[in-house]
């Protein structure tokens, strides 16, 4: 397939043409298209309005569609996220939709291999088995193990099936692996899950900070915004926290390259030192804060010397950063991964709230913190109840939020699961692992490659202590362990809404019909739900609704008055307004750009979606306690220590191994790695090692290395970069069976067969950003590592003088 | 004045208790979370026993009246299955609630005698207890449903 001309190559070059432009500014339209070969522009019958569902940006664009088929894309221009540019998996990932598609459900035979067979007998089976364990063992029998990747109907319906038709507190989405920190340090500072600040806030800072974020892999389009504000009039100074030497930190004036594992004592680092410099809004803090004596007084206790020393930084550098973020009149934070997948996720991404409420810095143009989505519609798992949670955030452990449930489903109270927290992911493998979850529903998601220890969660999967059914548009990994599979509609082939990192909620418009009999999990859902009987106490079928225009009705309902309000929004103003951002009430149908514009946050006891937890342990504070503090309406500055990481370096592991992501792939590249340029530019993993490493080593560029832990081991070829030594990096996308490519010769290389299981008190996010590795030599590759070019992954210059490798490390800007 | 007394309760009390987070971080290894937080909090009943030793040598020439029965003894080994979790858990929160009680015991006695040294360690030692107990609570109510019905 090749390109239009009026489109450049997005595999080059990712972030594409510079539009530079000052602070305040209208960030400038850019129109990115990308047709399959021999179609042009005006043989396009159709552009289907629709938004990228291949990261947490959401960027509005409309789907080409000729002679029935999808054809290309083209960024929205009005759209307020990406203003009409599209990155490189936005622009060629949709075309993994069209390859290798399930077409028809399929049943475990006697003989132990899929069949394939119709609706009636799959969903018969799935119905018998439910049936009879709901019977024998009740609820807790039945899990759910979703995704970031459905839509907000898709989510709520199921929210609805599980907690008021079957009554699980079983329910859990990938998002668990990407965004649950977030969500968990939102609810913390702030009281309730809701983005502070918004895309916008780009284009009038004047500091950036990221924080663990690639923004330049994750989410290109907000990265190219970043880029066109650097290139321009005004530029704002940026900070850098990440091991790696990303595109983000090339660009950075301070680049904190902190060892994995250390992000808590660098935040409580430069919270000491904005105290003491006194870099403090004394009187926004005294009024819309709580907890200051305590965060100081944990604080006091990192100087920056010891704070270096902890990290592997310079104290000068750690000085320089607190000095810019304290200096800065606009600031902007973001949080990605490098922290919430780290240990102490939770208690860091907390710090970086901290850093911008002792500095008042909130709800302003420029002022804020983005602590982003890691999965394009993560936020509608966390708002809908789909991470178990219940819908609108509301609380739990309040039973008057849980009364407005039954109210608002006719269903008892009683059958609405609320004796405690909904059990995350690692936990329902946990149970089905030992037999108590018998039923376990995945959809849209793979964990028999994205989990940690890989080995555990395929002799679960695959033996016999729980009945699977998986969901899936493909045969998965996951999908091959299953008893049955059912057949999905993707992105394109329903129609559907779903919320972006900074609230922004697109519709997404069906263009074309699913192959053969798939078909979207909205129907999958209901169809279960009709077969099992669930009604409300009136006698209605449960869920009564069947189009996903209903269903975005019901859940207008339920979203009403609570922050998520998504009461004035219609999917005709979606359609002709792009985005809007919730909340969105009839009488501010423009939407809200900003969260707590006026200081007020969402803590008050009988609002707030959480009582709040022990950073270090993650015990649960109560509603008598909650209330004894008074918060109404002011944020909770919440403080923790430094701690080792559990699962660290040690004598026999002596190298910290992280795990992350590339600019070409999303998630396990079940979409990416069917793309023929996303899999081209990063067919196969490597493993990035420093130049001081390797040389240590005796590695060079290509060698065969086999990296070690108690868990597992792989081998994998190796990049030599330019980094801090004793890092060790693999990029987490690439499963057992990574993908149709020759390269892979069906080894095991997914970088999860190395990490232990672990994960966040608080969220109950998996660790799996650290933990100790030992690297050998094995022996010469036959070239280069499959790397790219580009990025964190850029190769140092190696060879004789004067001369360059294609692609080399540059100077840092 | 029966200090020494109450100062080799908390002692022996908390380094029982060490034992035991130490015995449930080893034998429940397959529950991911109990494994890294149990050897946290047991350091943290290390810690409490390093503030105390100078308390112990400052009060050890008290007479003292050892209790006739034996405290609450240490986990000796662990139990199996989700049951068997629960009940582990259900042991240690036997044990912190006797240290925790104890170390209100040393605030009442220390504030009588106004001694500087014993209300600083209450202060931050009894914070953690409350922390650990506040967890173990957690845990429990979190795992109870599970065990007691569905196992
Ligand atoms: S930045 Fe994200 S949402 Fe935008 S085009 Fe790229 S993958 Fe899609």
């Amino acid at each position: 397939m090749s390109e239009q001309p009026v489109v450049p190559d997005r595999v080059a070059d990712p972030w594409g043409r510079r539009t530079p432009y000052p602070a305040g500014g209208n960030w400038p339209t850019r129109v990115d298209e990308h047709l399959v070969a021999g179609v042009s522009a005006d043989q396009v019958r159709q552009w289907v309005t629709s938004a990228c569902v291949l990261c947490s940006n959401g960027c509005g664009l409309r789907i080409g569609v000729a002679d029935g088929r999808v054809v290309g894309v083209r960024g929205q221009a009005g759209d307020r996220v990406n203003r009409g540019r599209l990155g490189p998996k936005g622009l060629y990932g949709w075309q993994g939709q069209q390859r290798d598609r399930l077409t028809t459900p399929l049943v475990r035979a006697e003989g132990g291999e899929l069949v394939a067979c119709d609706w009636d007998t799959a969903m018969n089976r799935v119905v018998a088995r439910s049936r009879e364990l709901l019977d024998r063992w009740g609820p807790l029998s039945h899990a759910f193990y979703t995704s970031g990747q459905l839509l907000l109907e898709e989510y709520y319906t199921l929210s609805v099936i599980g907690k008021a038709g079957l009554g699980t507190p079983h329910m859990d989405g990938n998002t668990r692996l990407c965004t649950a920190t977030a969500d968990a340090a939102l609810k913390e500072s702030f009281g309730t899950d809701g983005q502070p600040a918004c895309y916008a806030d780009v284009d009038h800072c004047d500091t950036l900070v990221l924080h663990g974020h690639n923004a330049a892999e994750t989410q290109t389009v907000l990265w190219a915004r970043v880029l066109d504000r650097l290139a321009g009039p005004d530029r704002p100074r940026l900070v850098c926290v990440d091991p790696r030497r990303t595109e983000v930190a090339r660009h950075a004036d301070v680049h904190l390259p902190v060892r994995p594992g250390t992000n808590l004592a660098l935040l409580n680092g430069l919270l000491r030192e904005v105290l003491h410099r006194g870099w403090v809004d004394h009187d926004w803090v005294a009024a819309h804060t709580l907890g200051l004596d305590e965060l100081a007084r944990v604080v006091a206790d990192y100087p920056a010397g010891r704070v270096a020393d902890i990290c592997g930084v310079s104290a000068r550098d750690v000085l320089a950063a607190a000095e810019v973020f304290g200096t800065g009149q606009r600031v902007l934070s973001t949080v990605l991964q490098g922290v919430y997948q780290s240990h102490q996720a939770t208690a860091s991404a907390c710090q970086v709230n901290n850093l911008h409420l002792l500095r008042g810095m909130l709800g302003r143009p420029g002022c804020g913190v983005l602590q982003m989505n890691g999965q394009p519609t993560a936020q509608n798992t966390r708002e809908c109840g789909a991470n178990g949670d219940l819908p609108g955030f509301r609380n739990w452990a309040n039973p008057r939020h849980v009364r407005e449930l039954a109210e608002l489903w006719d269903v008892a109270e009683e059958t609405i699961p609320h004796t405690g927290p909904p059990t995350h992911a690692m936990q329902i493998f946990r149970y089905a692992e030992q037999g108590s979850v018998r039923l376990l529903w995945i959809a849209g998601t793979n964990p028999a490659v994205s989990l940690p220890d890989l080995d555990r969660v395929r002799r679960i999967l695959g033996g016999d202590t729980v009945f699977v059914v998986v969901s899936d548009a493909y045969l998965t990994e996951t999908a091959e362990l299953a008893d049955v599979v059912l057949p999905s509609a993707l992105w394109g082939e329903k129609t559907g809404t779903f919320t972006n990192t900074d609230r922004t909620v697109h519709l997404a418009e069906q263009a074309v019909p699913p192959p053969g009999q798939a078909r979207g999990d909205l129907d999958t859902w209901l169809d279960y739900a009709r077969r099992m009987g669930f009604r409300t106490r009136s006698g209605r079928p449960l869920p009564w609704w069947s189009t996903p225009a209903e269903a975005f009705a019901e859940w207008q309902r339920c979203s009403a008055g609570r922050p998520c309000d998504y009461t004035g929004m219609s999917y005709q103003a979606l359609r002709e307004r792009h985005g809007i951002q919730w909340p969105c009430t009839p009488d501010r149908p423009q939407g809200t750009e900003r969260l707590y514009v006026d200081g007020v946050f969402n803590t008050d006891t009988d609002y707030c979606e959480d009582f709040g937890h022990e950073l270090l342990t993650g015990a649960a504070r109560t509603e008598q306690q909650h209330r004894a503090t008074a918060p109404g309406g002011r944020a909770l500055l919440r403080a923790a220590h430094h701690t080792e990481p559990p699962h660290g370096p040690n004598a026999d592991y002596p190298l910290r191994l992280t795990t992350g992501r590339t600019v070409y792939h999303f998630h396990t590249r079940t979409k990416t790695g069917r793309a023929p340029q996303l899999a081209e530019a990063a067919p196969a993993p490597w493993v990035e090692l420093s130049d001081v490493d390797a040389r240590r080593l005796g590695v060079v560029e290509g060698d065969v290395v086999r990296l070690t832990t108690p868990q597992g081991s792989v081998e994998l070829p190796a990049r030599v970069v330019r980094a801090e030594p004793g890092t060790v990096f693999v990029p987490f996308h690439y499963g057992q069976r990574a993908s149709e490519s020759t390269l892979d010769g069906g080894r095991t290389h997914a970088a999860n067969e190395l990490v232990p299981t672990g994960w966040d008190p608080v969220s109950k996010q998996p660790v799996v950003k650290v933990c100790g590795v030992r690297v050998r030599r094995v022996g010469a590759g036959t070239g280069p590592a499959p790397a790219p070019e580009l990025g964190a992954a850029r190769r140092v210059v190696v060879g004789p003088p004067g001369a360059t490798a294609a692609g080399g490390d540059r100077p840092c800007t | 004045m029966y200090l020494n007394t109450c100062l080799r309760l908390l002692h022996d009390a908390e380094q029982r208790l060490a034992e035991s987070f130490r015995q449930v971080a080893r034998g429940h290894r397959a529950e991911a979370d109990l494994a890294a937080l149990a050897d946290l909090l047991a350091d943290q009943c290390c810690d409490h026993l390093a503030e105390l030793a100078p308390l112990v040598r400052r009060y050890r020439e008290q007479p003292t009246d050892e209790p006739e029965r034996p405290p609450l003894a240490a986990l000796s080994g662990v139990r199996s299955g989700p049951l068997g979790l629960v009940r582990d858990l259900q042991d240690l929160y036997l044990l912190a609630s006797f240290v925790a009680i104890t170390w209100t015991l040393l605030r009442q006695a220390g504030q009588t005698i106004h001694d500087a040294e014993i209300l600083h360690a209450v202060d931050w030692c009894q914070a953690q207890t409350d922390e650990q107990l506040a967890w173990l609570r957690t845990r429990l109510a979190e795992a109870a449903p599970q065990a007691l019905i569905a196992s």
